[in-house]
């Protein structure tokens, strides 16, 4: 197949699908070669995802750990979206707080779980806040960022049409940030639901994270902690079509001309 | 300093007194501009041209009121400018409309004061002196750059602002499209007749456009001379007074005409 050549609409689908069916063929015929006693196949697996459906517990863990991404992103973006945004309109302000936030940034959420565990008790809040942190600063970032670095030209007509300074901020540089804060939220997205899994295996009993590290512990059930992997990446992946929707929306389109 | 502003003479719209703009760069002063007289009269358009980087757009943005000069002083209607206002409009090289508003939403930016019915009226119409129907709802990245260009001079005129300013407008257009945009401006600019001051950095086509051509010299820019453009439009570029005057222009830059 030529690079350059515009694949087919069903090459689209089918080449994709069937890595994927190669990988899990490669699984299935691993586990059988090897004549394991541990790990699962994909049958196996199949069997634990309808073991957990039956029971309910999947949709219950499913539904507690987006509810955590859900507020600890959602609060993430609700306070980091305006302080980048103003951050990135007062530069001053920003050459203030920026060491103090490059210092705090690079701290892994993993790091902060005693901190969290201190401050909020095992539970809920002590994922949400791991998931916060981990989601705030990415937003913080793309919006000074994406302010920052709003062509001058888009200022200087602002200006000249006669906006106020807060005009300018709502009617120019807000829309032409809003491709660099989609992309923000987008990555922090998806730290978020890589960390509400290690935040359930440790503070709190409930959710995909804690059912990985559960089934392993309550006697050894690998088909459901690779059922649950499994889930994670499904979500994780559902999660990502969402923003990337959002990037092909017409008015932010132009901001993604060679993003996928 | 003092600078004392003489009342404009009958038919001044802008005029540049002694301006110089001088900028600060790494501990070194850099003298961009020195001593720029100009007198624009209503309705005229005037063409800088010069070198690359001699100050011409410096000029432009002090003219617009984006930079303040170091001393001197430039007045519209006998007013001293004193920052950008919508009664003047600058028109940039490229990548000047707003590329997350659609082409209708671009030229109605400058009226958001307006109702509803007459900024809709007022885009309708300008959409239509532009010649850009049928795409009222594309967005600039569907756009060729000529039209891109079109939408940015719609977007300016809307406002209806006595001075258009314009940086090179068709610098980054190919040769055709560059000949079929300054047809455009010109037939725009008859119908609306607003003062135009237009830099560029081609002769060719600062011949073809203005009434009146300001030559400027390098770094630090001065204005070597104002040529008057005596041809009426349409103006035949192959005539020997065209040639005349285009030649005469090449020659004060001191390019030999010949490669």
């Amino acid at each position: 197949m030529n690079s350059l050549a515009e694949p087919k609409k069903w090459e689209r689908f089918f080449w994709p699908v069937l890595a994927t069916a190669a990988l899990f063929a490669l699984w299935h015929f691993a586990v059988v070669w090897t004549a394991t006693k541990v790990f699962p196949s994909p049958l196996d697996v199949e069997k634990g995802i309808a073991q957990l459906l039956r029971k309910n517990i999947l949709w219950m863990d499913i539904a507690d750990s987006l509810r955590r991404v859900a507020f600890g992103f959602g609060a993430a973006a609700f306070l980091g979206i305006p302080i980048g945004l103003m951050l990135g309109w007062y530069p001053a302000a920003n050459r203030v707080v920026n060491p103090a936030i490059q210092l705090v940034r690079p701290i892994s959420p993993i790091a902060w779980i005693p901190v969290s565990i201190i401050f909020f008790g095992i539970g809920d809040k002590a994922a949400i806040f791991l998931i916060f942190l981990s989601a705030f600063f990415p937003i913080l970032v793309a919006c000074v960022h994406g302010v920052v670095t709003v062509p001058s030209i888009f200022r200087r007509a602002g200006m000249n049409f006669g906006l106020t300074p807060f005009q300018i901020l709502q009617k120019v540089v807000f829309p032409a940030v809003v491709p660099e804060i989609i992309m923000g939220l987008r990555i922090a997205l998806g730290i978020a639901w890589l960390v509400v899994v290690a935040a359930e295996m440790i503070a709190v009993d409930s959710g995909l994270g804690y059912l990985v590290i559960d089934s392993r512990n309550s006697g050894k059930r690998y088909d459901l902690v690779v059922a649950a992997m499994l889930m994670i990446g499904a979500i994780g992946l559902a999660l990502d079509l969402v923003f990337r929707r959002l990037g092909k929306l017409k008015s932010v389109r132009w901001g993604f001309r060679d993003a996928s | 300093m003092g600078v004392v502003t003489t009342p404009p003479a009958i038919g001044t719209k802008l005029s540049v007194d002694h301006v110089h703009v001088v900028f600060k760069r790494d501990g070194k002063t850099i003298s961009v501009l020195e001593d720029i007289n100009l007198e624009v009269r209503s309705g005229e358009f005037i063409c800088i041209v010069g070198p690359s980087g001699c100050g011409k757009s410096t000029l432009l943005n002090t003219m617009a009121g984006f930079l303040a000069p170091t001393s001197g002083s430039v007045n519209i209607d006998g007013e001293a400018v004193r920052g950008p206002d919508p009664r003047r409009i600058l028109v940039f090289q490229e990548r000047g409309v707003f590329p997350w508003l659609t082409v209708e939403e671009n030229i109605g930016f400058g009226l958001f004061r307006l109702p509803r019915a007459e900024r809709d009226q007022r885009i309708a119409r300008y959409v239509e002196l532009v010649r850009l129907q049928g795409f009222e709802k594309a967005y600039p990245s569907d756009l060729s750059g000529g039209m891109r260009q079109r939408v940015q001079v719609a977007r300016a005129l809307a406002v209806n602002p006595d001075v258009l300013f314009l940086d090179e407008p068709f610098g980054a257009l190919d040769s055709i499209t560059r000949l079929l945009m300054r047809g455009e401006l010109l037939r725009i600019w008859e119908a609306e007749r607003n003062t135009v001051i237009f830099v560029t950095h081609d002769i060719d086509e600062a011949v073809q456009l203005a009434d009146r051509v300001v030559v400027m010299s390098s770094r630090p820019a001065r204005i070597d001379r104002v040529t008057t453009i005596d041809i009426p439009h349409p103006r035949n570029i192959s005539s020997p007074r065209y040639l005349e005057l285009r030649d005469a222009i090449y020659e004060q830059i001191g390019l030999a005409y010949t490669l």
